[in-house]
């Protein structure tokens, strides 16, 4: 059971590239901690660092009160499930479990005992015997997941653990893994590019762009008000809609918030009307194309000013293309003008430039 | 799907394989046969006339104490040779492993060896360590150590293992070091996690994860100690001092080309064309398993 705790870390590679500038996160006892982000921002290299795999360039990296920078990955009581599980081929799943316990010199019964009890627990059991070329990916999951329990370390960290799973496999080992770590109460770190994996981890959610952190906190309360552009269309999916303020019509439209540059809605935000709600806002549409999933259904559609083009930094939205969410398989019909609105409590702006979140 | 053949004609086929089946034939086959018939034959001293004698130069063989030492010399060579480049090739190889700076440099110049033909090996070895011309000599002799290698049987034969484990490290180096970068880093550093330090991770993680490949290298370095140290032999001692480093190999050559014994020579080389096939089938047996851990 420990805090860890991340103080201005960095890291710069020897070329001179600067791969996390300065990153400062608190995560408390048996909390669990995302850190989410596109690939190439950096949230491997934090783990790494975490995990003592790479040297850490400047700040402070603190596991249980005691800094660890210059401690061996072996001393600092944590334990790993990597992206392709890292098993050892050539030692059965027994082994594989049990090396960690033997190499710290542990006697063999105790081993047995472990080993044994996170099997159970794994339902792995019946396999303990066999190589991991034997197992299936989801069982190899499992035992990368029980070499990491039987060690029974301070902090659990994850690099991207399910990636390699079929989807549905995905979803049934994220929600092991959230009560394994409910029920050890083990304080974790989970790198992950997934929002909804984000999202349905976390206890805090840690949001990194660039080498940098764009956002920490509850999972919900970055989803209610993301603080920067990025933050906004990175969680939540499909991505929440930008739209630069340029035009007067909805400047005016929002009244006080007269500094805002860009306008965020969320696709479930829209509601299809012919009214406009006070001080909400209301856009005409072209639909484009239809999305229908069975519970909801996406409707694309293009805006028909064009001067009003999408101008998020990360904008995954091609320009004046607005995604509306709603709920059920009702939908328009192709080529058909729709009017949309959102009311003003469902409406995020932001600075010009994307990076300030402007509350009004 | 069937493969269909795209040849009009039978013979064109036939015709484009021929070059080298006629090389195939008439360099390989054909003296492997007059290897086969001549081992059936002895010749009187002055070669004119040569009689049947079924397998009476292979009981003769086997009779002959010197035949005998000479089995034992090349298993000893063989072994002595591979395991020390073995052993020195994996060192150099997990070195080379690490992130270094001008780890390219490194690998580049641990490989050149192999491209060195083994008599200039042995020329490059005498040099070193020619009693009365060696650089190395001087400082050996300066150390206390009686350095004669033309004298001493023990110390050519160390100096044979050495010249021809020296030329081997390169090759061996080269899959030792694709056999390590075949491996997930991951791997081993869940094992760093896992509390495994250097040396034990060493045994107990990279060293059973390169035993397919150690055990590959194993079988070609055998049957290059075997065959291919001819060149440095013959070079560095021919053979000598006395009969000291004569291998079966060696032994052919002595027997036939010198000494002129072309019966015995030729039963000779049968016995080793039957040992290289069998060391050719372990390895094609084992080829064909990918996985042994």
């Amino acid at each position: 059971m420990a805090n860890v705790t991340l103080r201005n870390v960095r890291k710069t590679y020897t070329g001179g590239f600067e791969a996390i500038k300065g990153v400062n996160v608190d995560v408390g006892d048996g909390q669990f901690c995302v850190l989410v982000g596109p690939s190439g921002c950096g949230k491997s290299t934090l783990l790494r660092m975490v995990a003592g795999l790479e040297t850490v360039s400047g700040g402070e990296i603190d596991i249980g009160g005691r800094v660890v920078n210059q401690v061996e990955p072996a001393d600092r009581d944590i334990a790993m499930v990597f992206q392709n599980y890292a098993l050892y081929p050539h030692m059965s799943v027994f082994n594989n479990m049990a090396y960690g316990l033997r190499n710290r010199g542990m006697a063999e019964t105790e081993v047995k005992t472990r080993v044994d009890e996170a099997a159970r627990v794994l339902e792995l059991s019946a396999m303990l015997e066999r190589k991991p070329r034997q197992l299936s990916g989801g069982q190899r999951q499992r035992v990368a997941m029980g070499r990491a329990i039987v060690r029974q370390p301070k902090v659990f960290l994850f690099d991207e653990p399910l990636s390699n799973l079929d989807a549905k496999l995905r979803i049934a080992m994220r929600v092991e893994i959230r009560k394994l770590q409910r029920r050890l109460n083990t304080t974790s770190i989970y790198v992950t590019h997934d929002q909804l994996e984000a999202m349905t981890l976390a206890d805090i959610l840690v949001v990194m762009n660039g080498g940098q952190v764009e956002q920490i906190g509850n999972p919900l309360a970055i989803y209610e008000k993301p603080a920067t552009t990025f933050v906004a269309s990175f969680i939540g999916a499909p991505p929440m809609n930008l739209m630069s303020m340029r035009t007067e019509e909805i400047k005016s439209q929002l009244g006080s918030a007269g500094e805002a540059g860009i306008l965020g809605i969320r696709p479930e935000d829209f509601v299809i009307t012919d009214q406009t709600p006070a001080g909400g806002v209301a856009l005409p549409l072209t639909v484009e194309a239809i999305e229908r999933v069975g519970a909801e259904t996406f409707i694309y559609g293009s805006r028909a000013e064009d001067e009003q083009r999408v101008a998020a930094t990360p904008g995954e939205l091609p320009p004046g293309e607005v995604i509306v969410r709603v709920p059920g398989t009702e939908a328009p019909a192709i080529g058909q003008k729709i009017r949309v609105a959102a009311v003003r409590q469902k409406l995020h702006l932001f600075s010009g430039d994307g990076r300030t979140r402007i509350e009004g | 799907m069937q493969k269909q053949s795209i040849f009009q004609s039978k013979l064109l086929p036939y015709a484009l394989v021929a070059p080298q089946l006629a090389i195939v034939l008439i360099f390989f086959y054909w003296p492997a046969l007059q290897a086969v018939i001549q081992s059936f034959l002895l010749q009187d001293a002055f070669g004119l006339s040569s009689s049947f004698v079924w397998f009476d130069n292979y009981i003769e063989l086997f009779k002959d104490p010197a035949y005998f030492e000479a089995i034992v010399r090349t298993f000893f060579f063989s072994f002595a040779i591979a395991v020390s480049s073995l052993s020195f090739a994996l060192l150099l190889a997990v070195m080379a492993d690490k992130p270094l700076r001008g780890s390219m440099l490194y690998r580049t110049l641990l490989i050149w060896p192999y491209a060195v033909a083994p008599p200039v090996v042995g020329v490059l070895w005498i040099f070193m360590l020619h009693p009365s011309l060696g650089v190395l000599a001087r400082y050996l002799r300066a150390a206390g150590v009686d350095w004669n290698p033309l004298l001493d049987g023990n110390q050519a034969a160390a100096l044979i293992i050495l010249a021809a484990a020296w030329k081997q490290i390169s090759y061996n180096f080269l899959f030792f070091l694709a056999g390590l970068q075949a491996i997930p880093r991951s791997v081993f550093e869940a094992a760093a996690i896992d509390g495994a330090r250097p040396m034990r991770r060493f045994w107990t993680v990279t060293f059973p994860l390169l035993s397919p490949t150690i055990f590959f290298l194993l079988v070609v370095n055998i049957v290059y100690a075997f065959f291919d140290t001819f060149g440095i032999i013959d070079t560095m001692t021919r053979g000598g001092p006395g009969t000291s480093t004569v291998t079966l190999v060696y032994k052919v050559y002595s027997d036939g080309l010198l000494g002129g014994n072309l019966g015995s020579s030729a039963a000779q080389s049968v016995i080793l064309m039957v040992m290289v096939i069998v060391l050719t089938g372990i390895q094609f047996r084992f080829v064909e398993r990918k996985v042994t851990y």
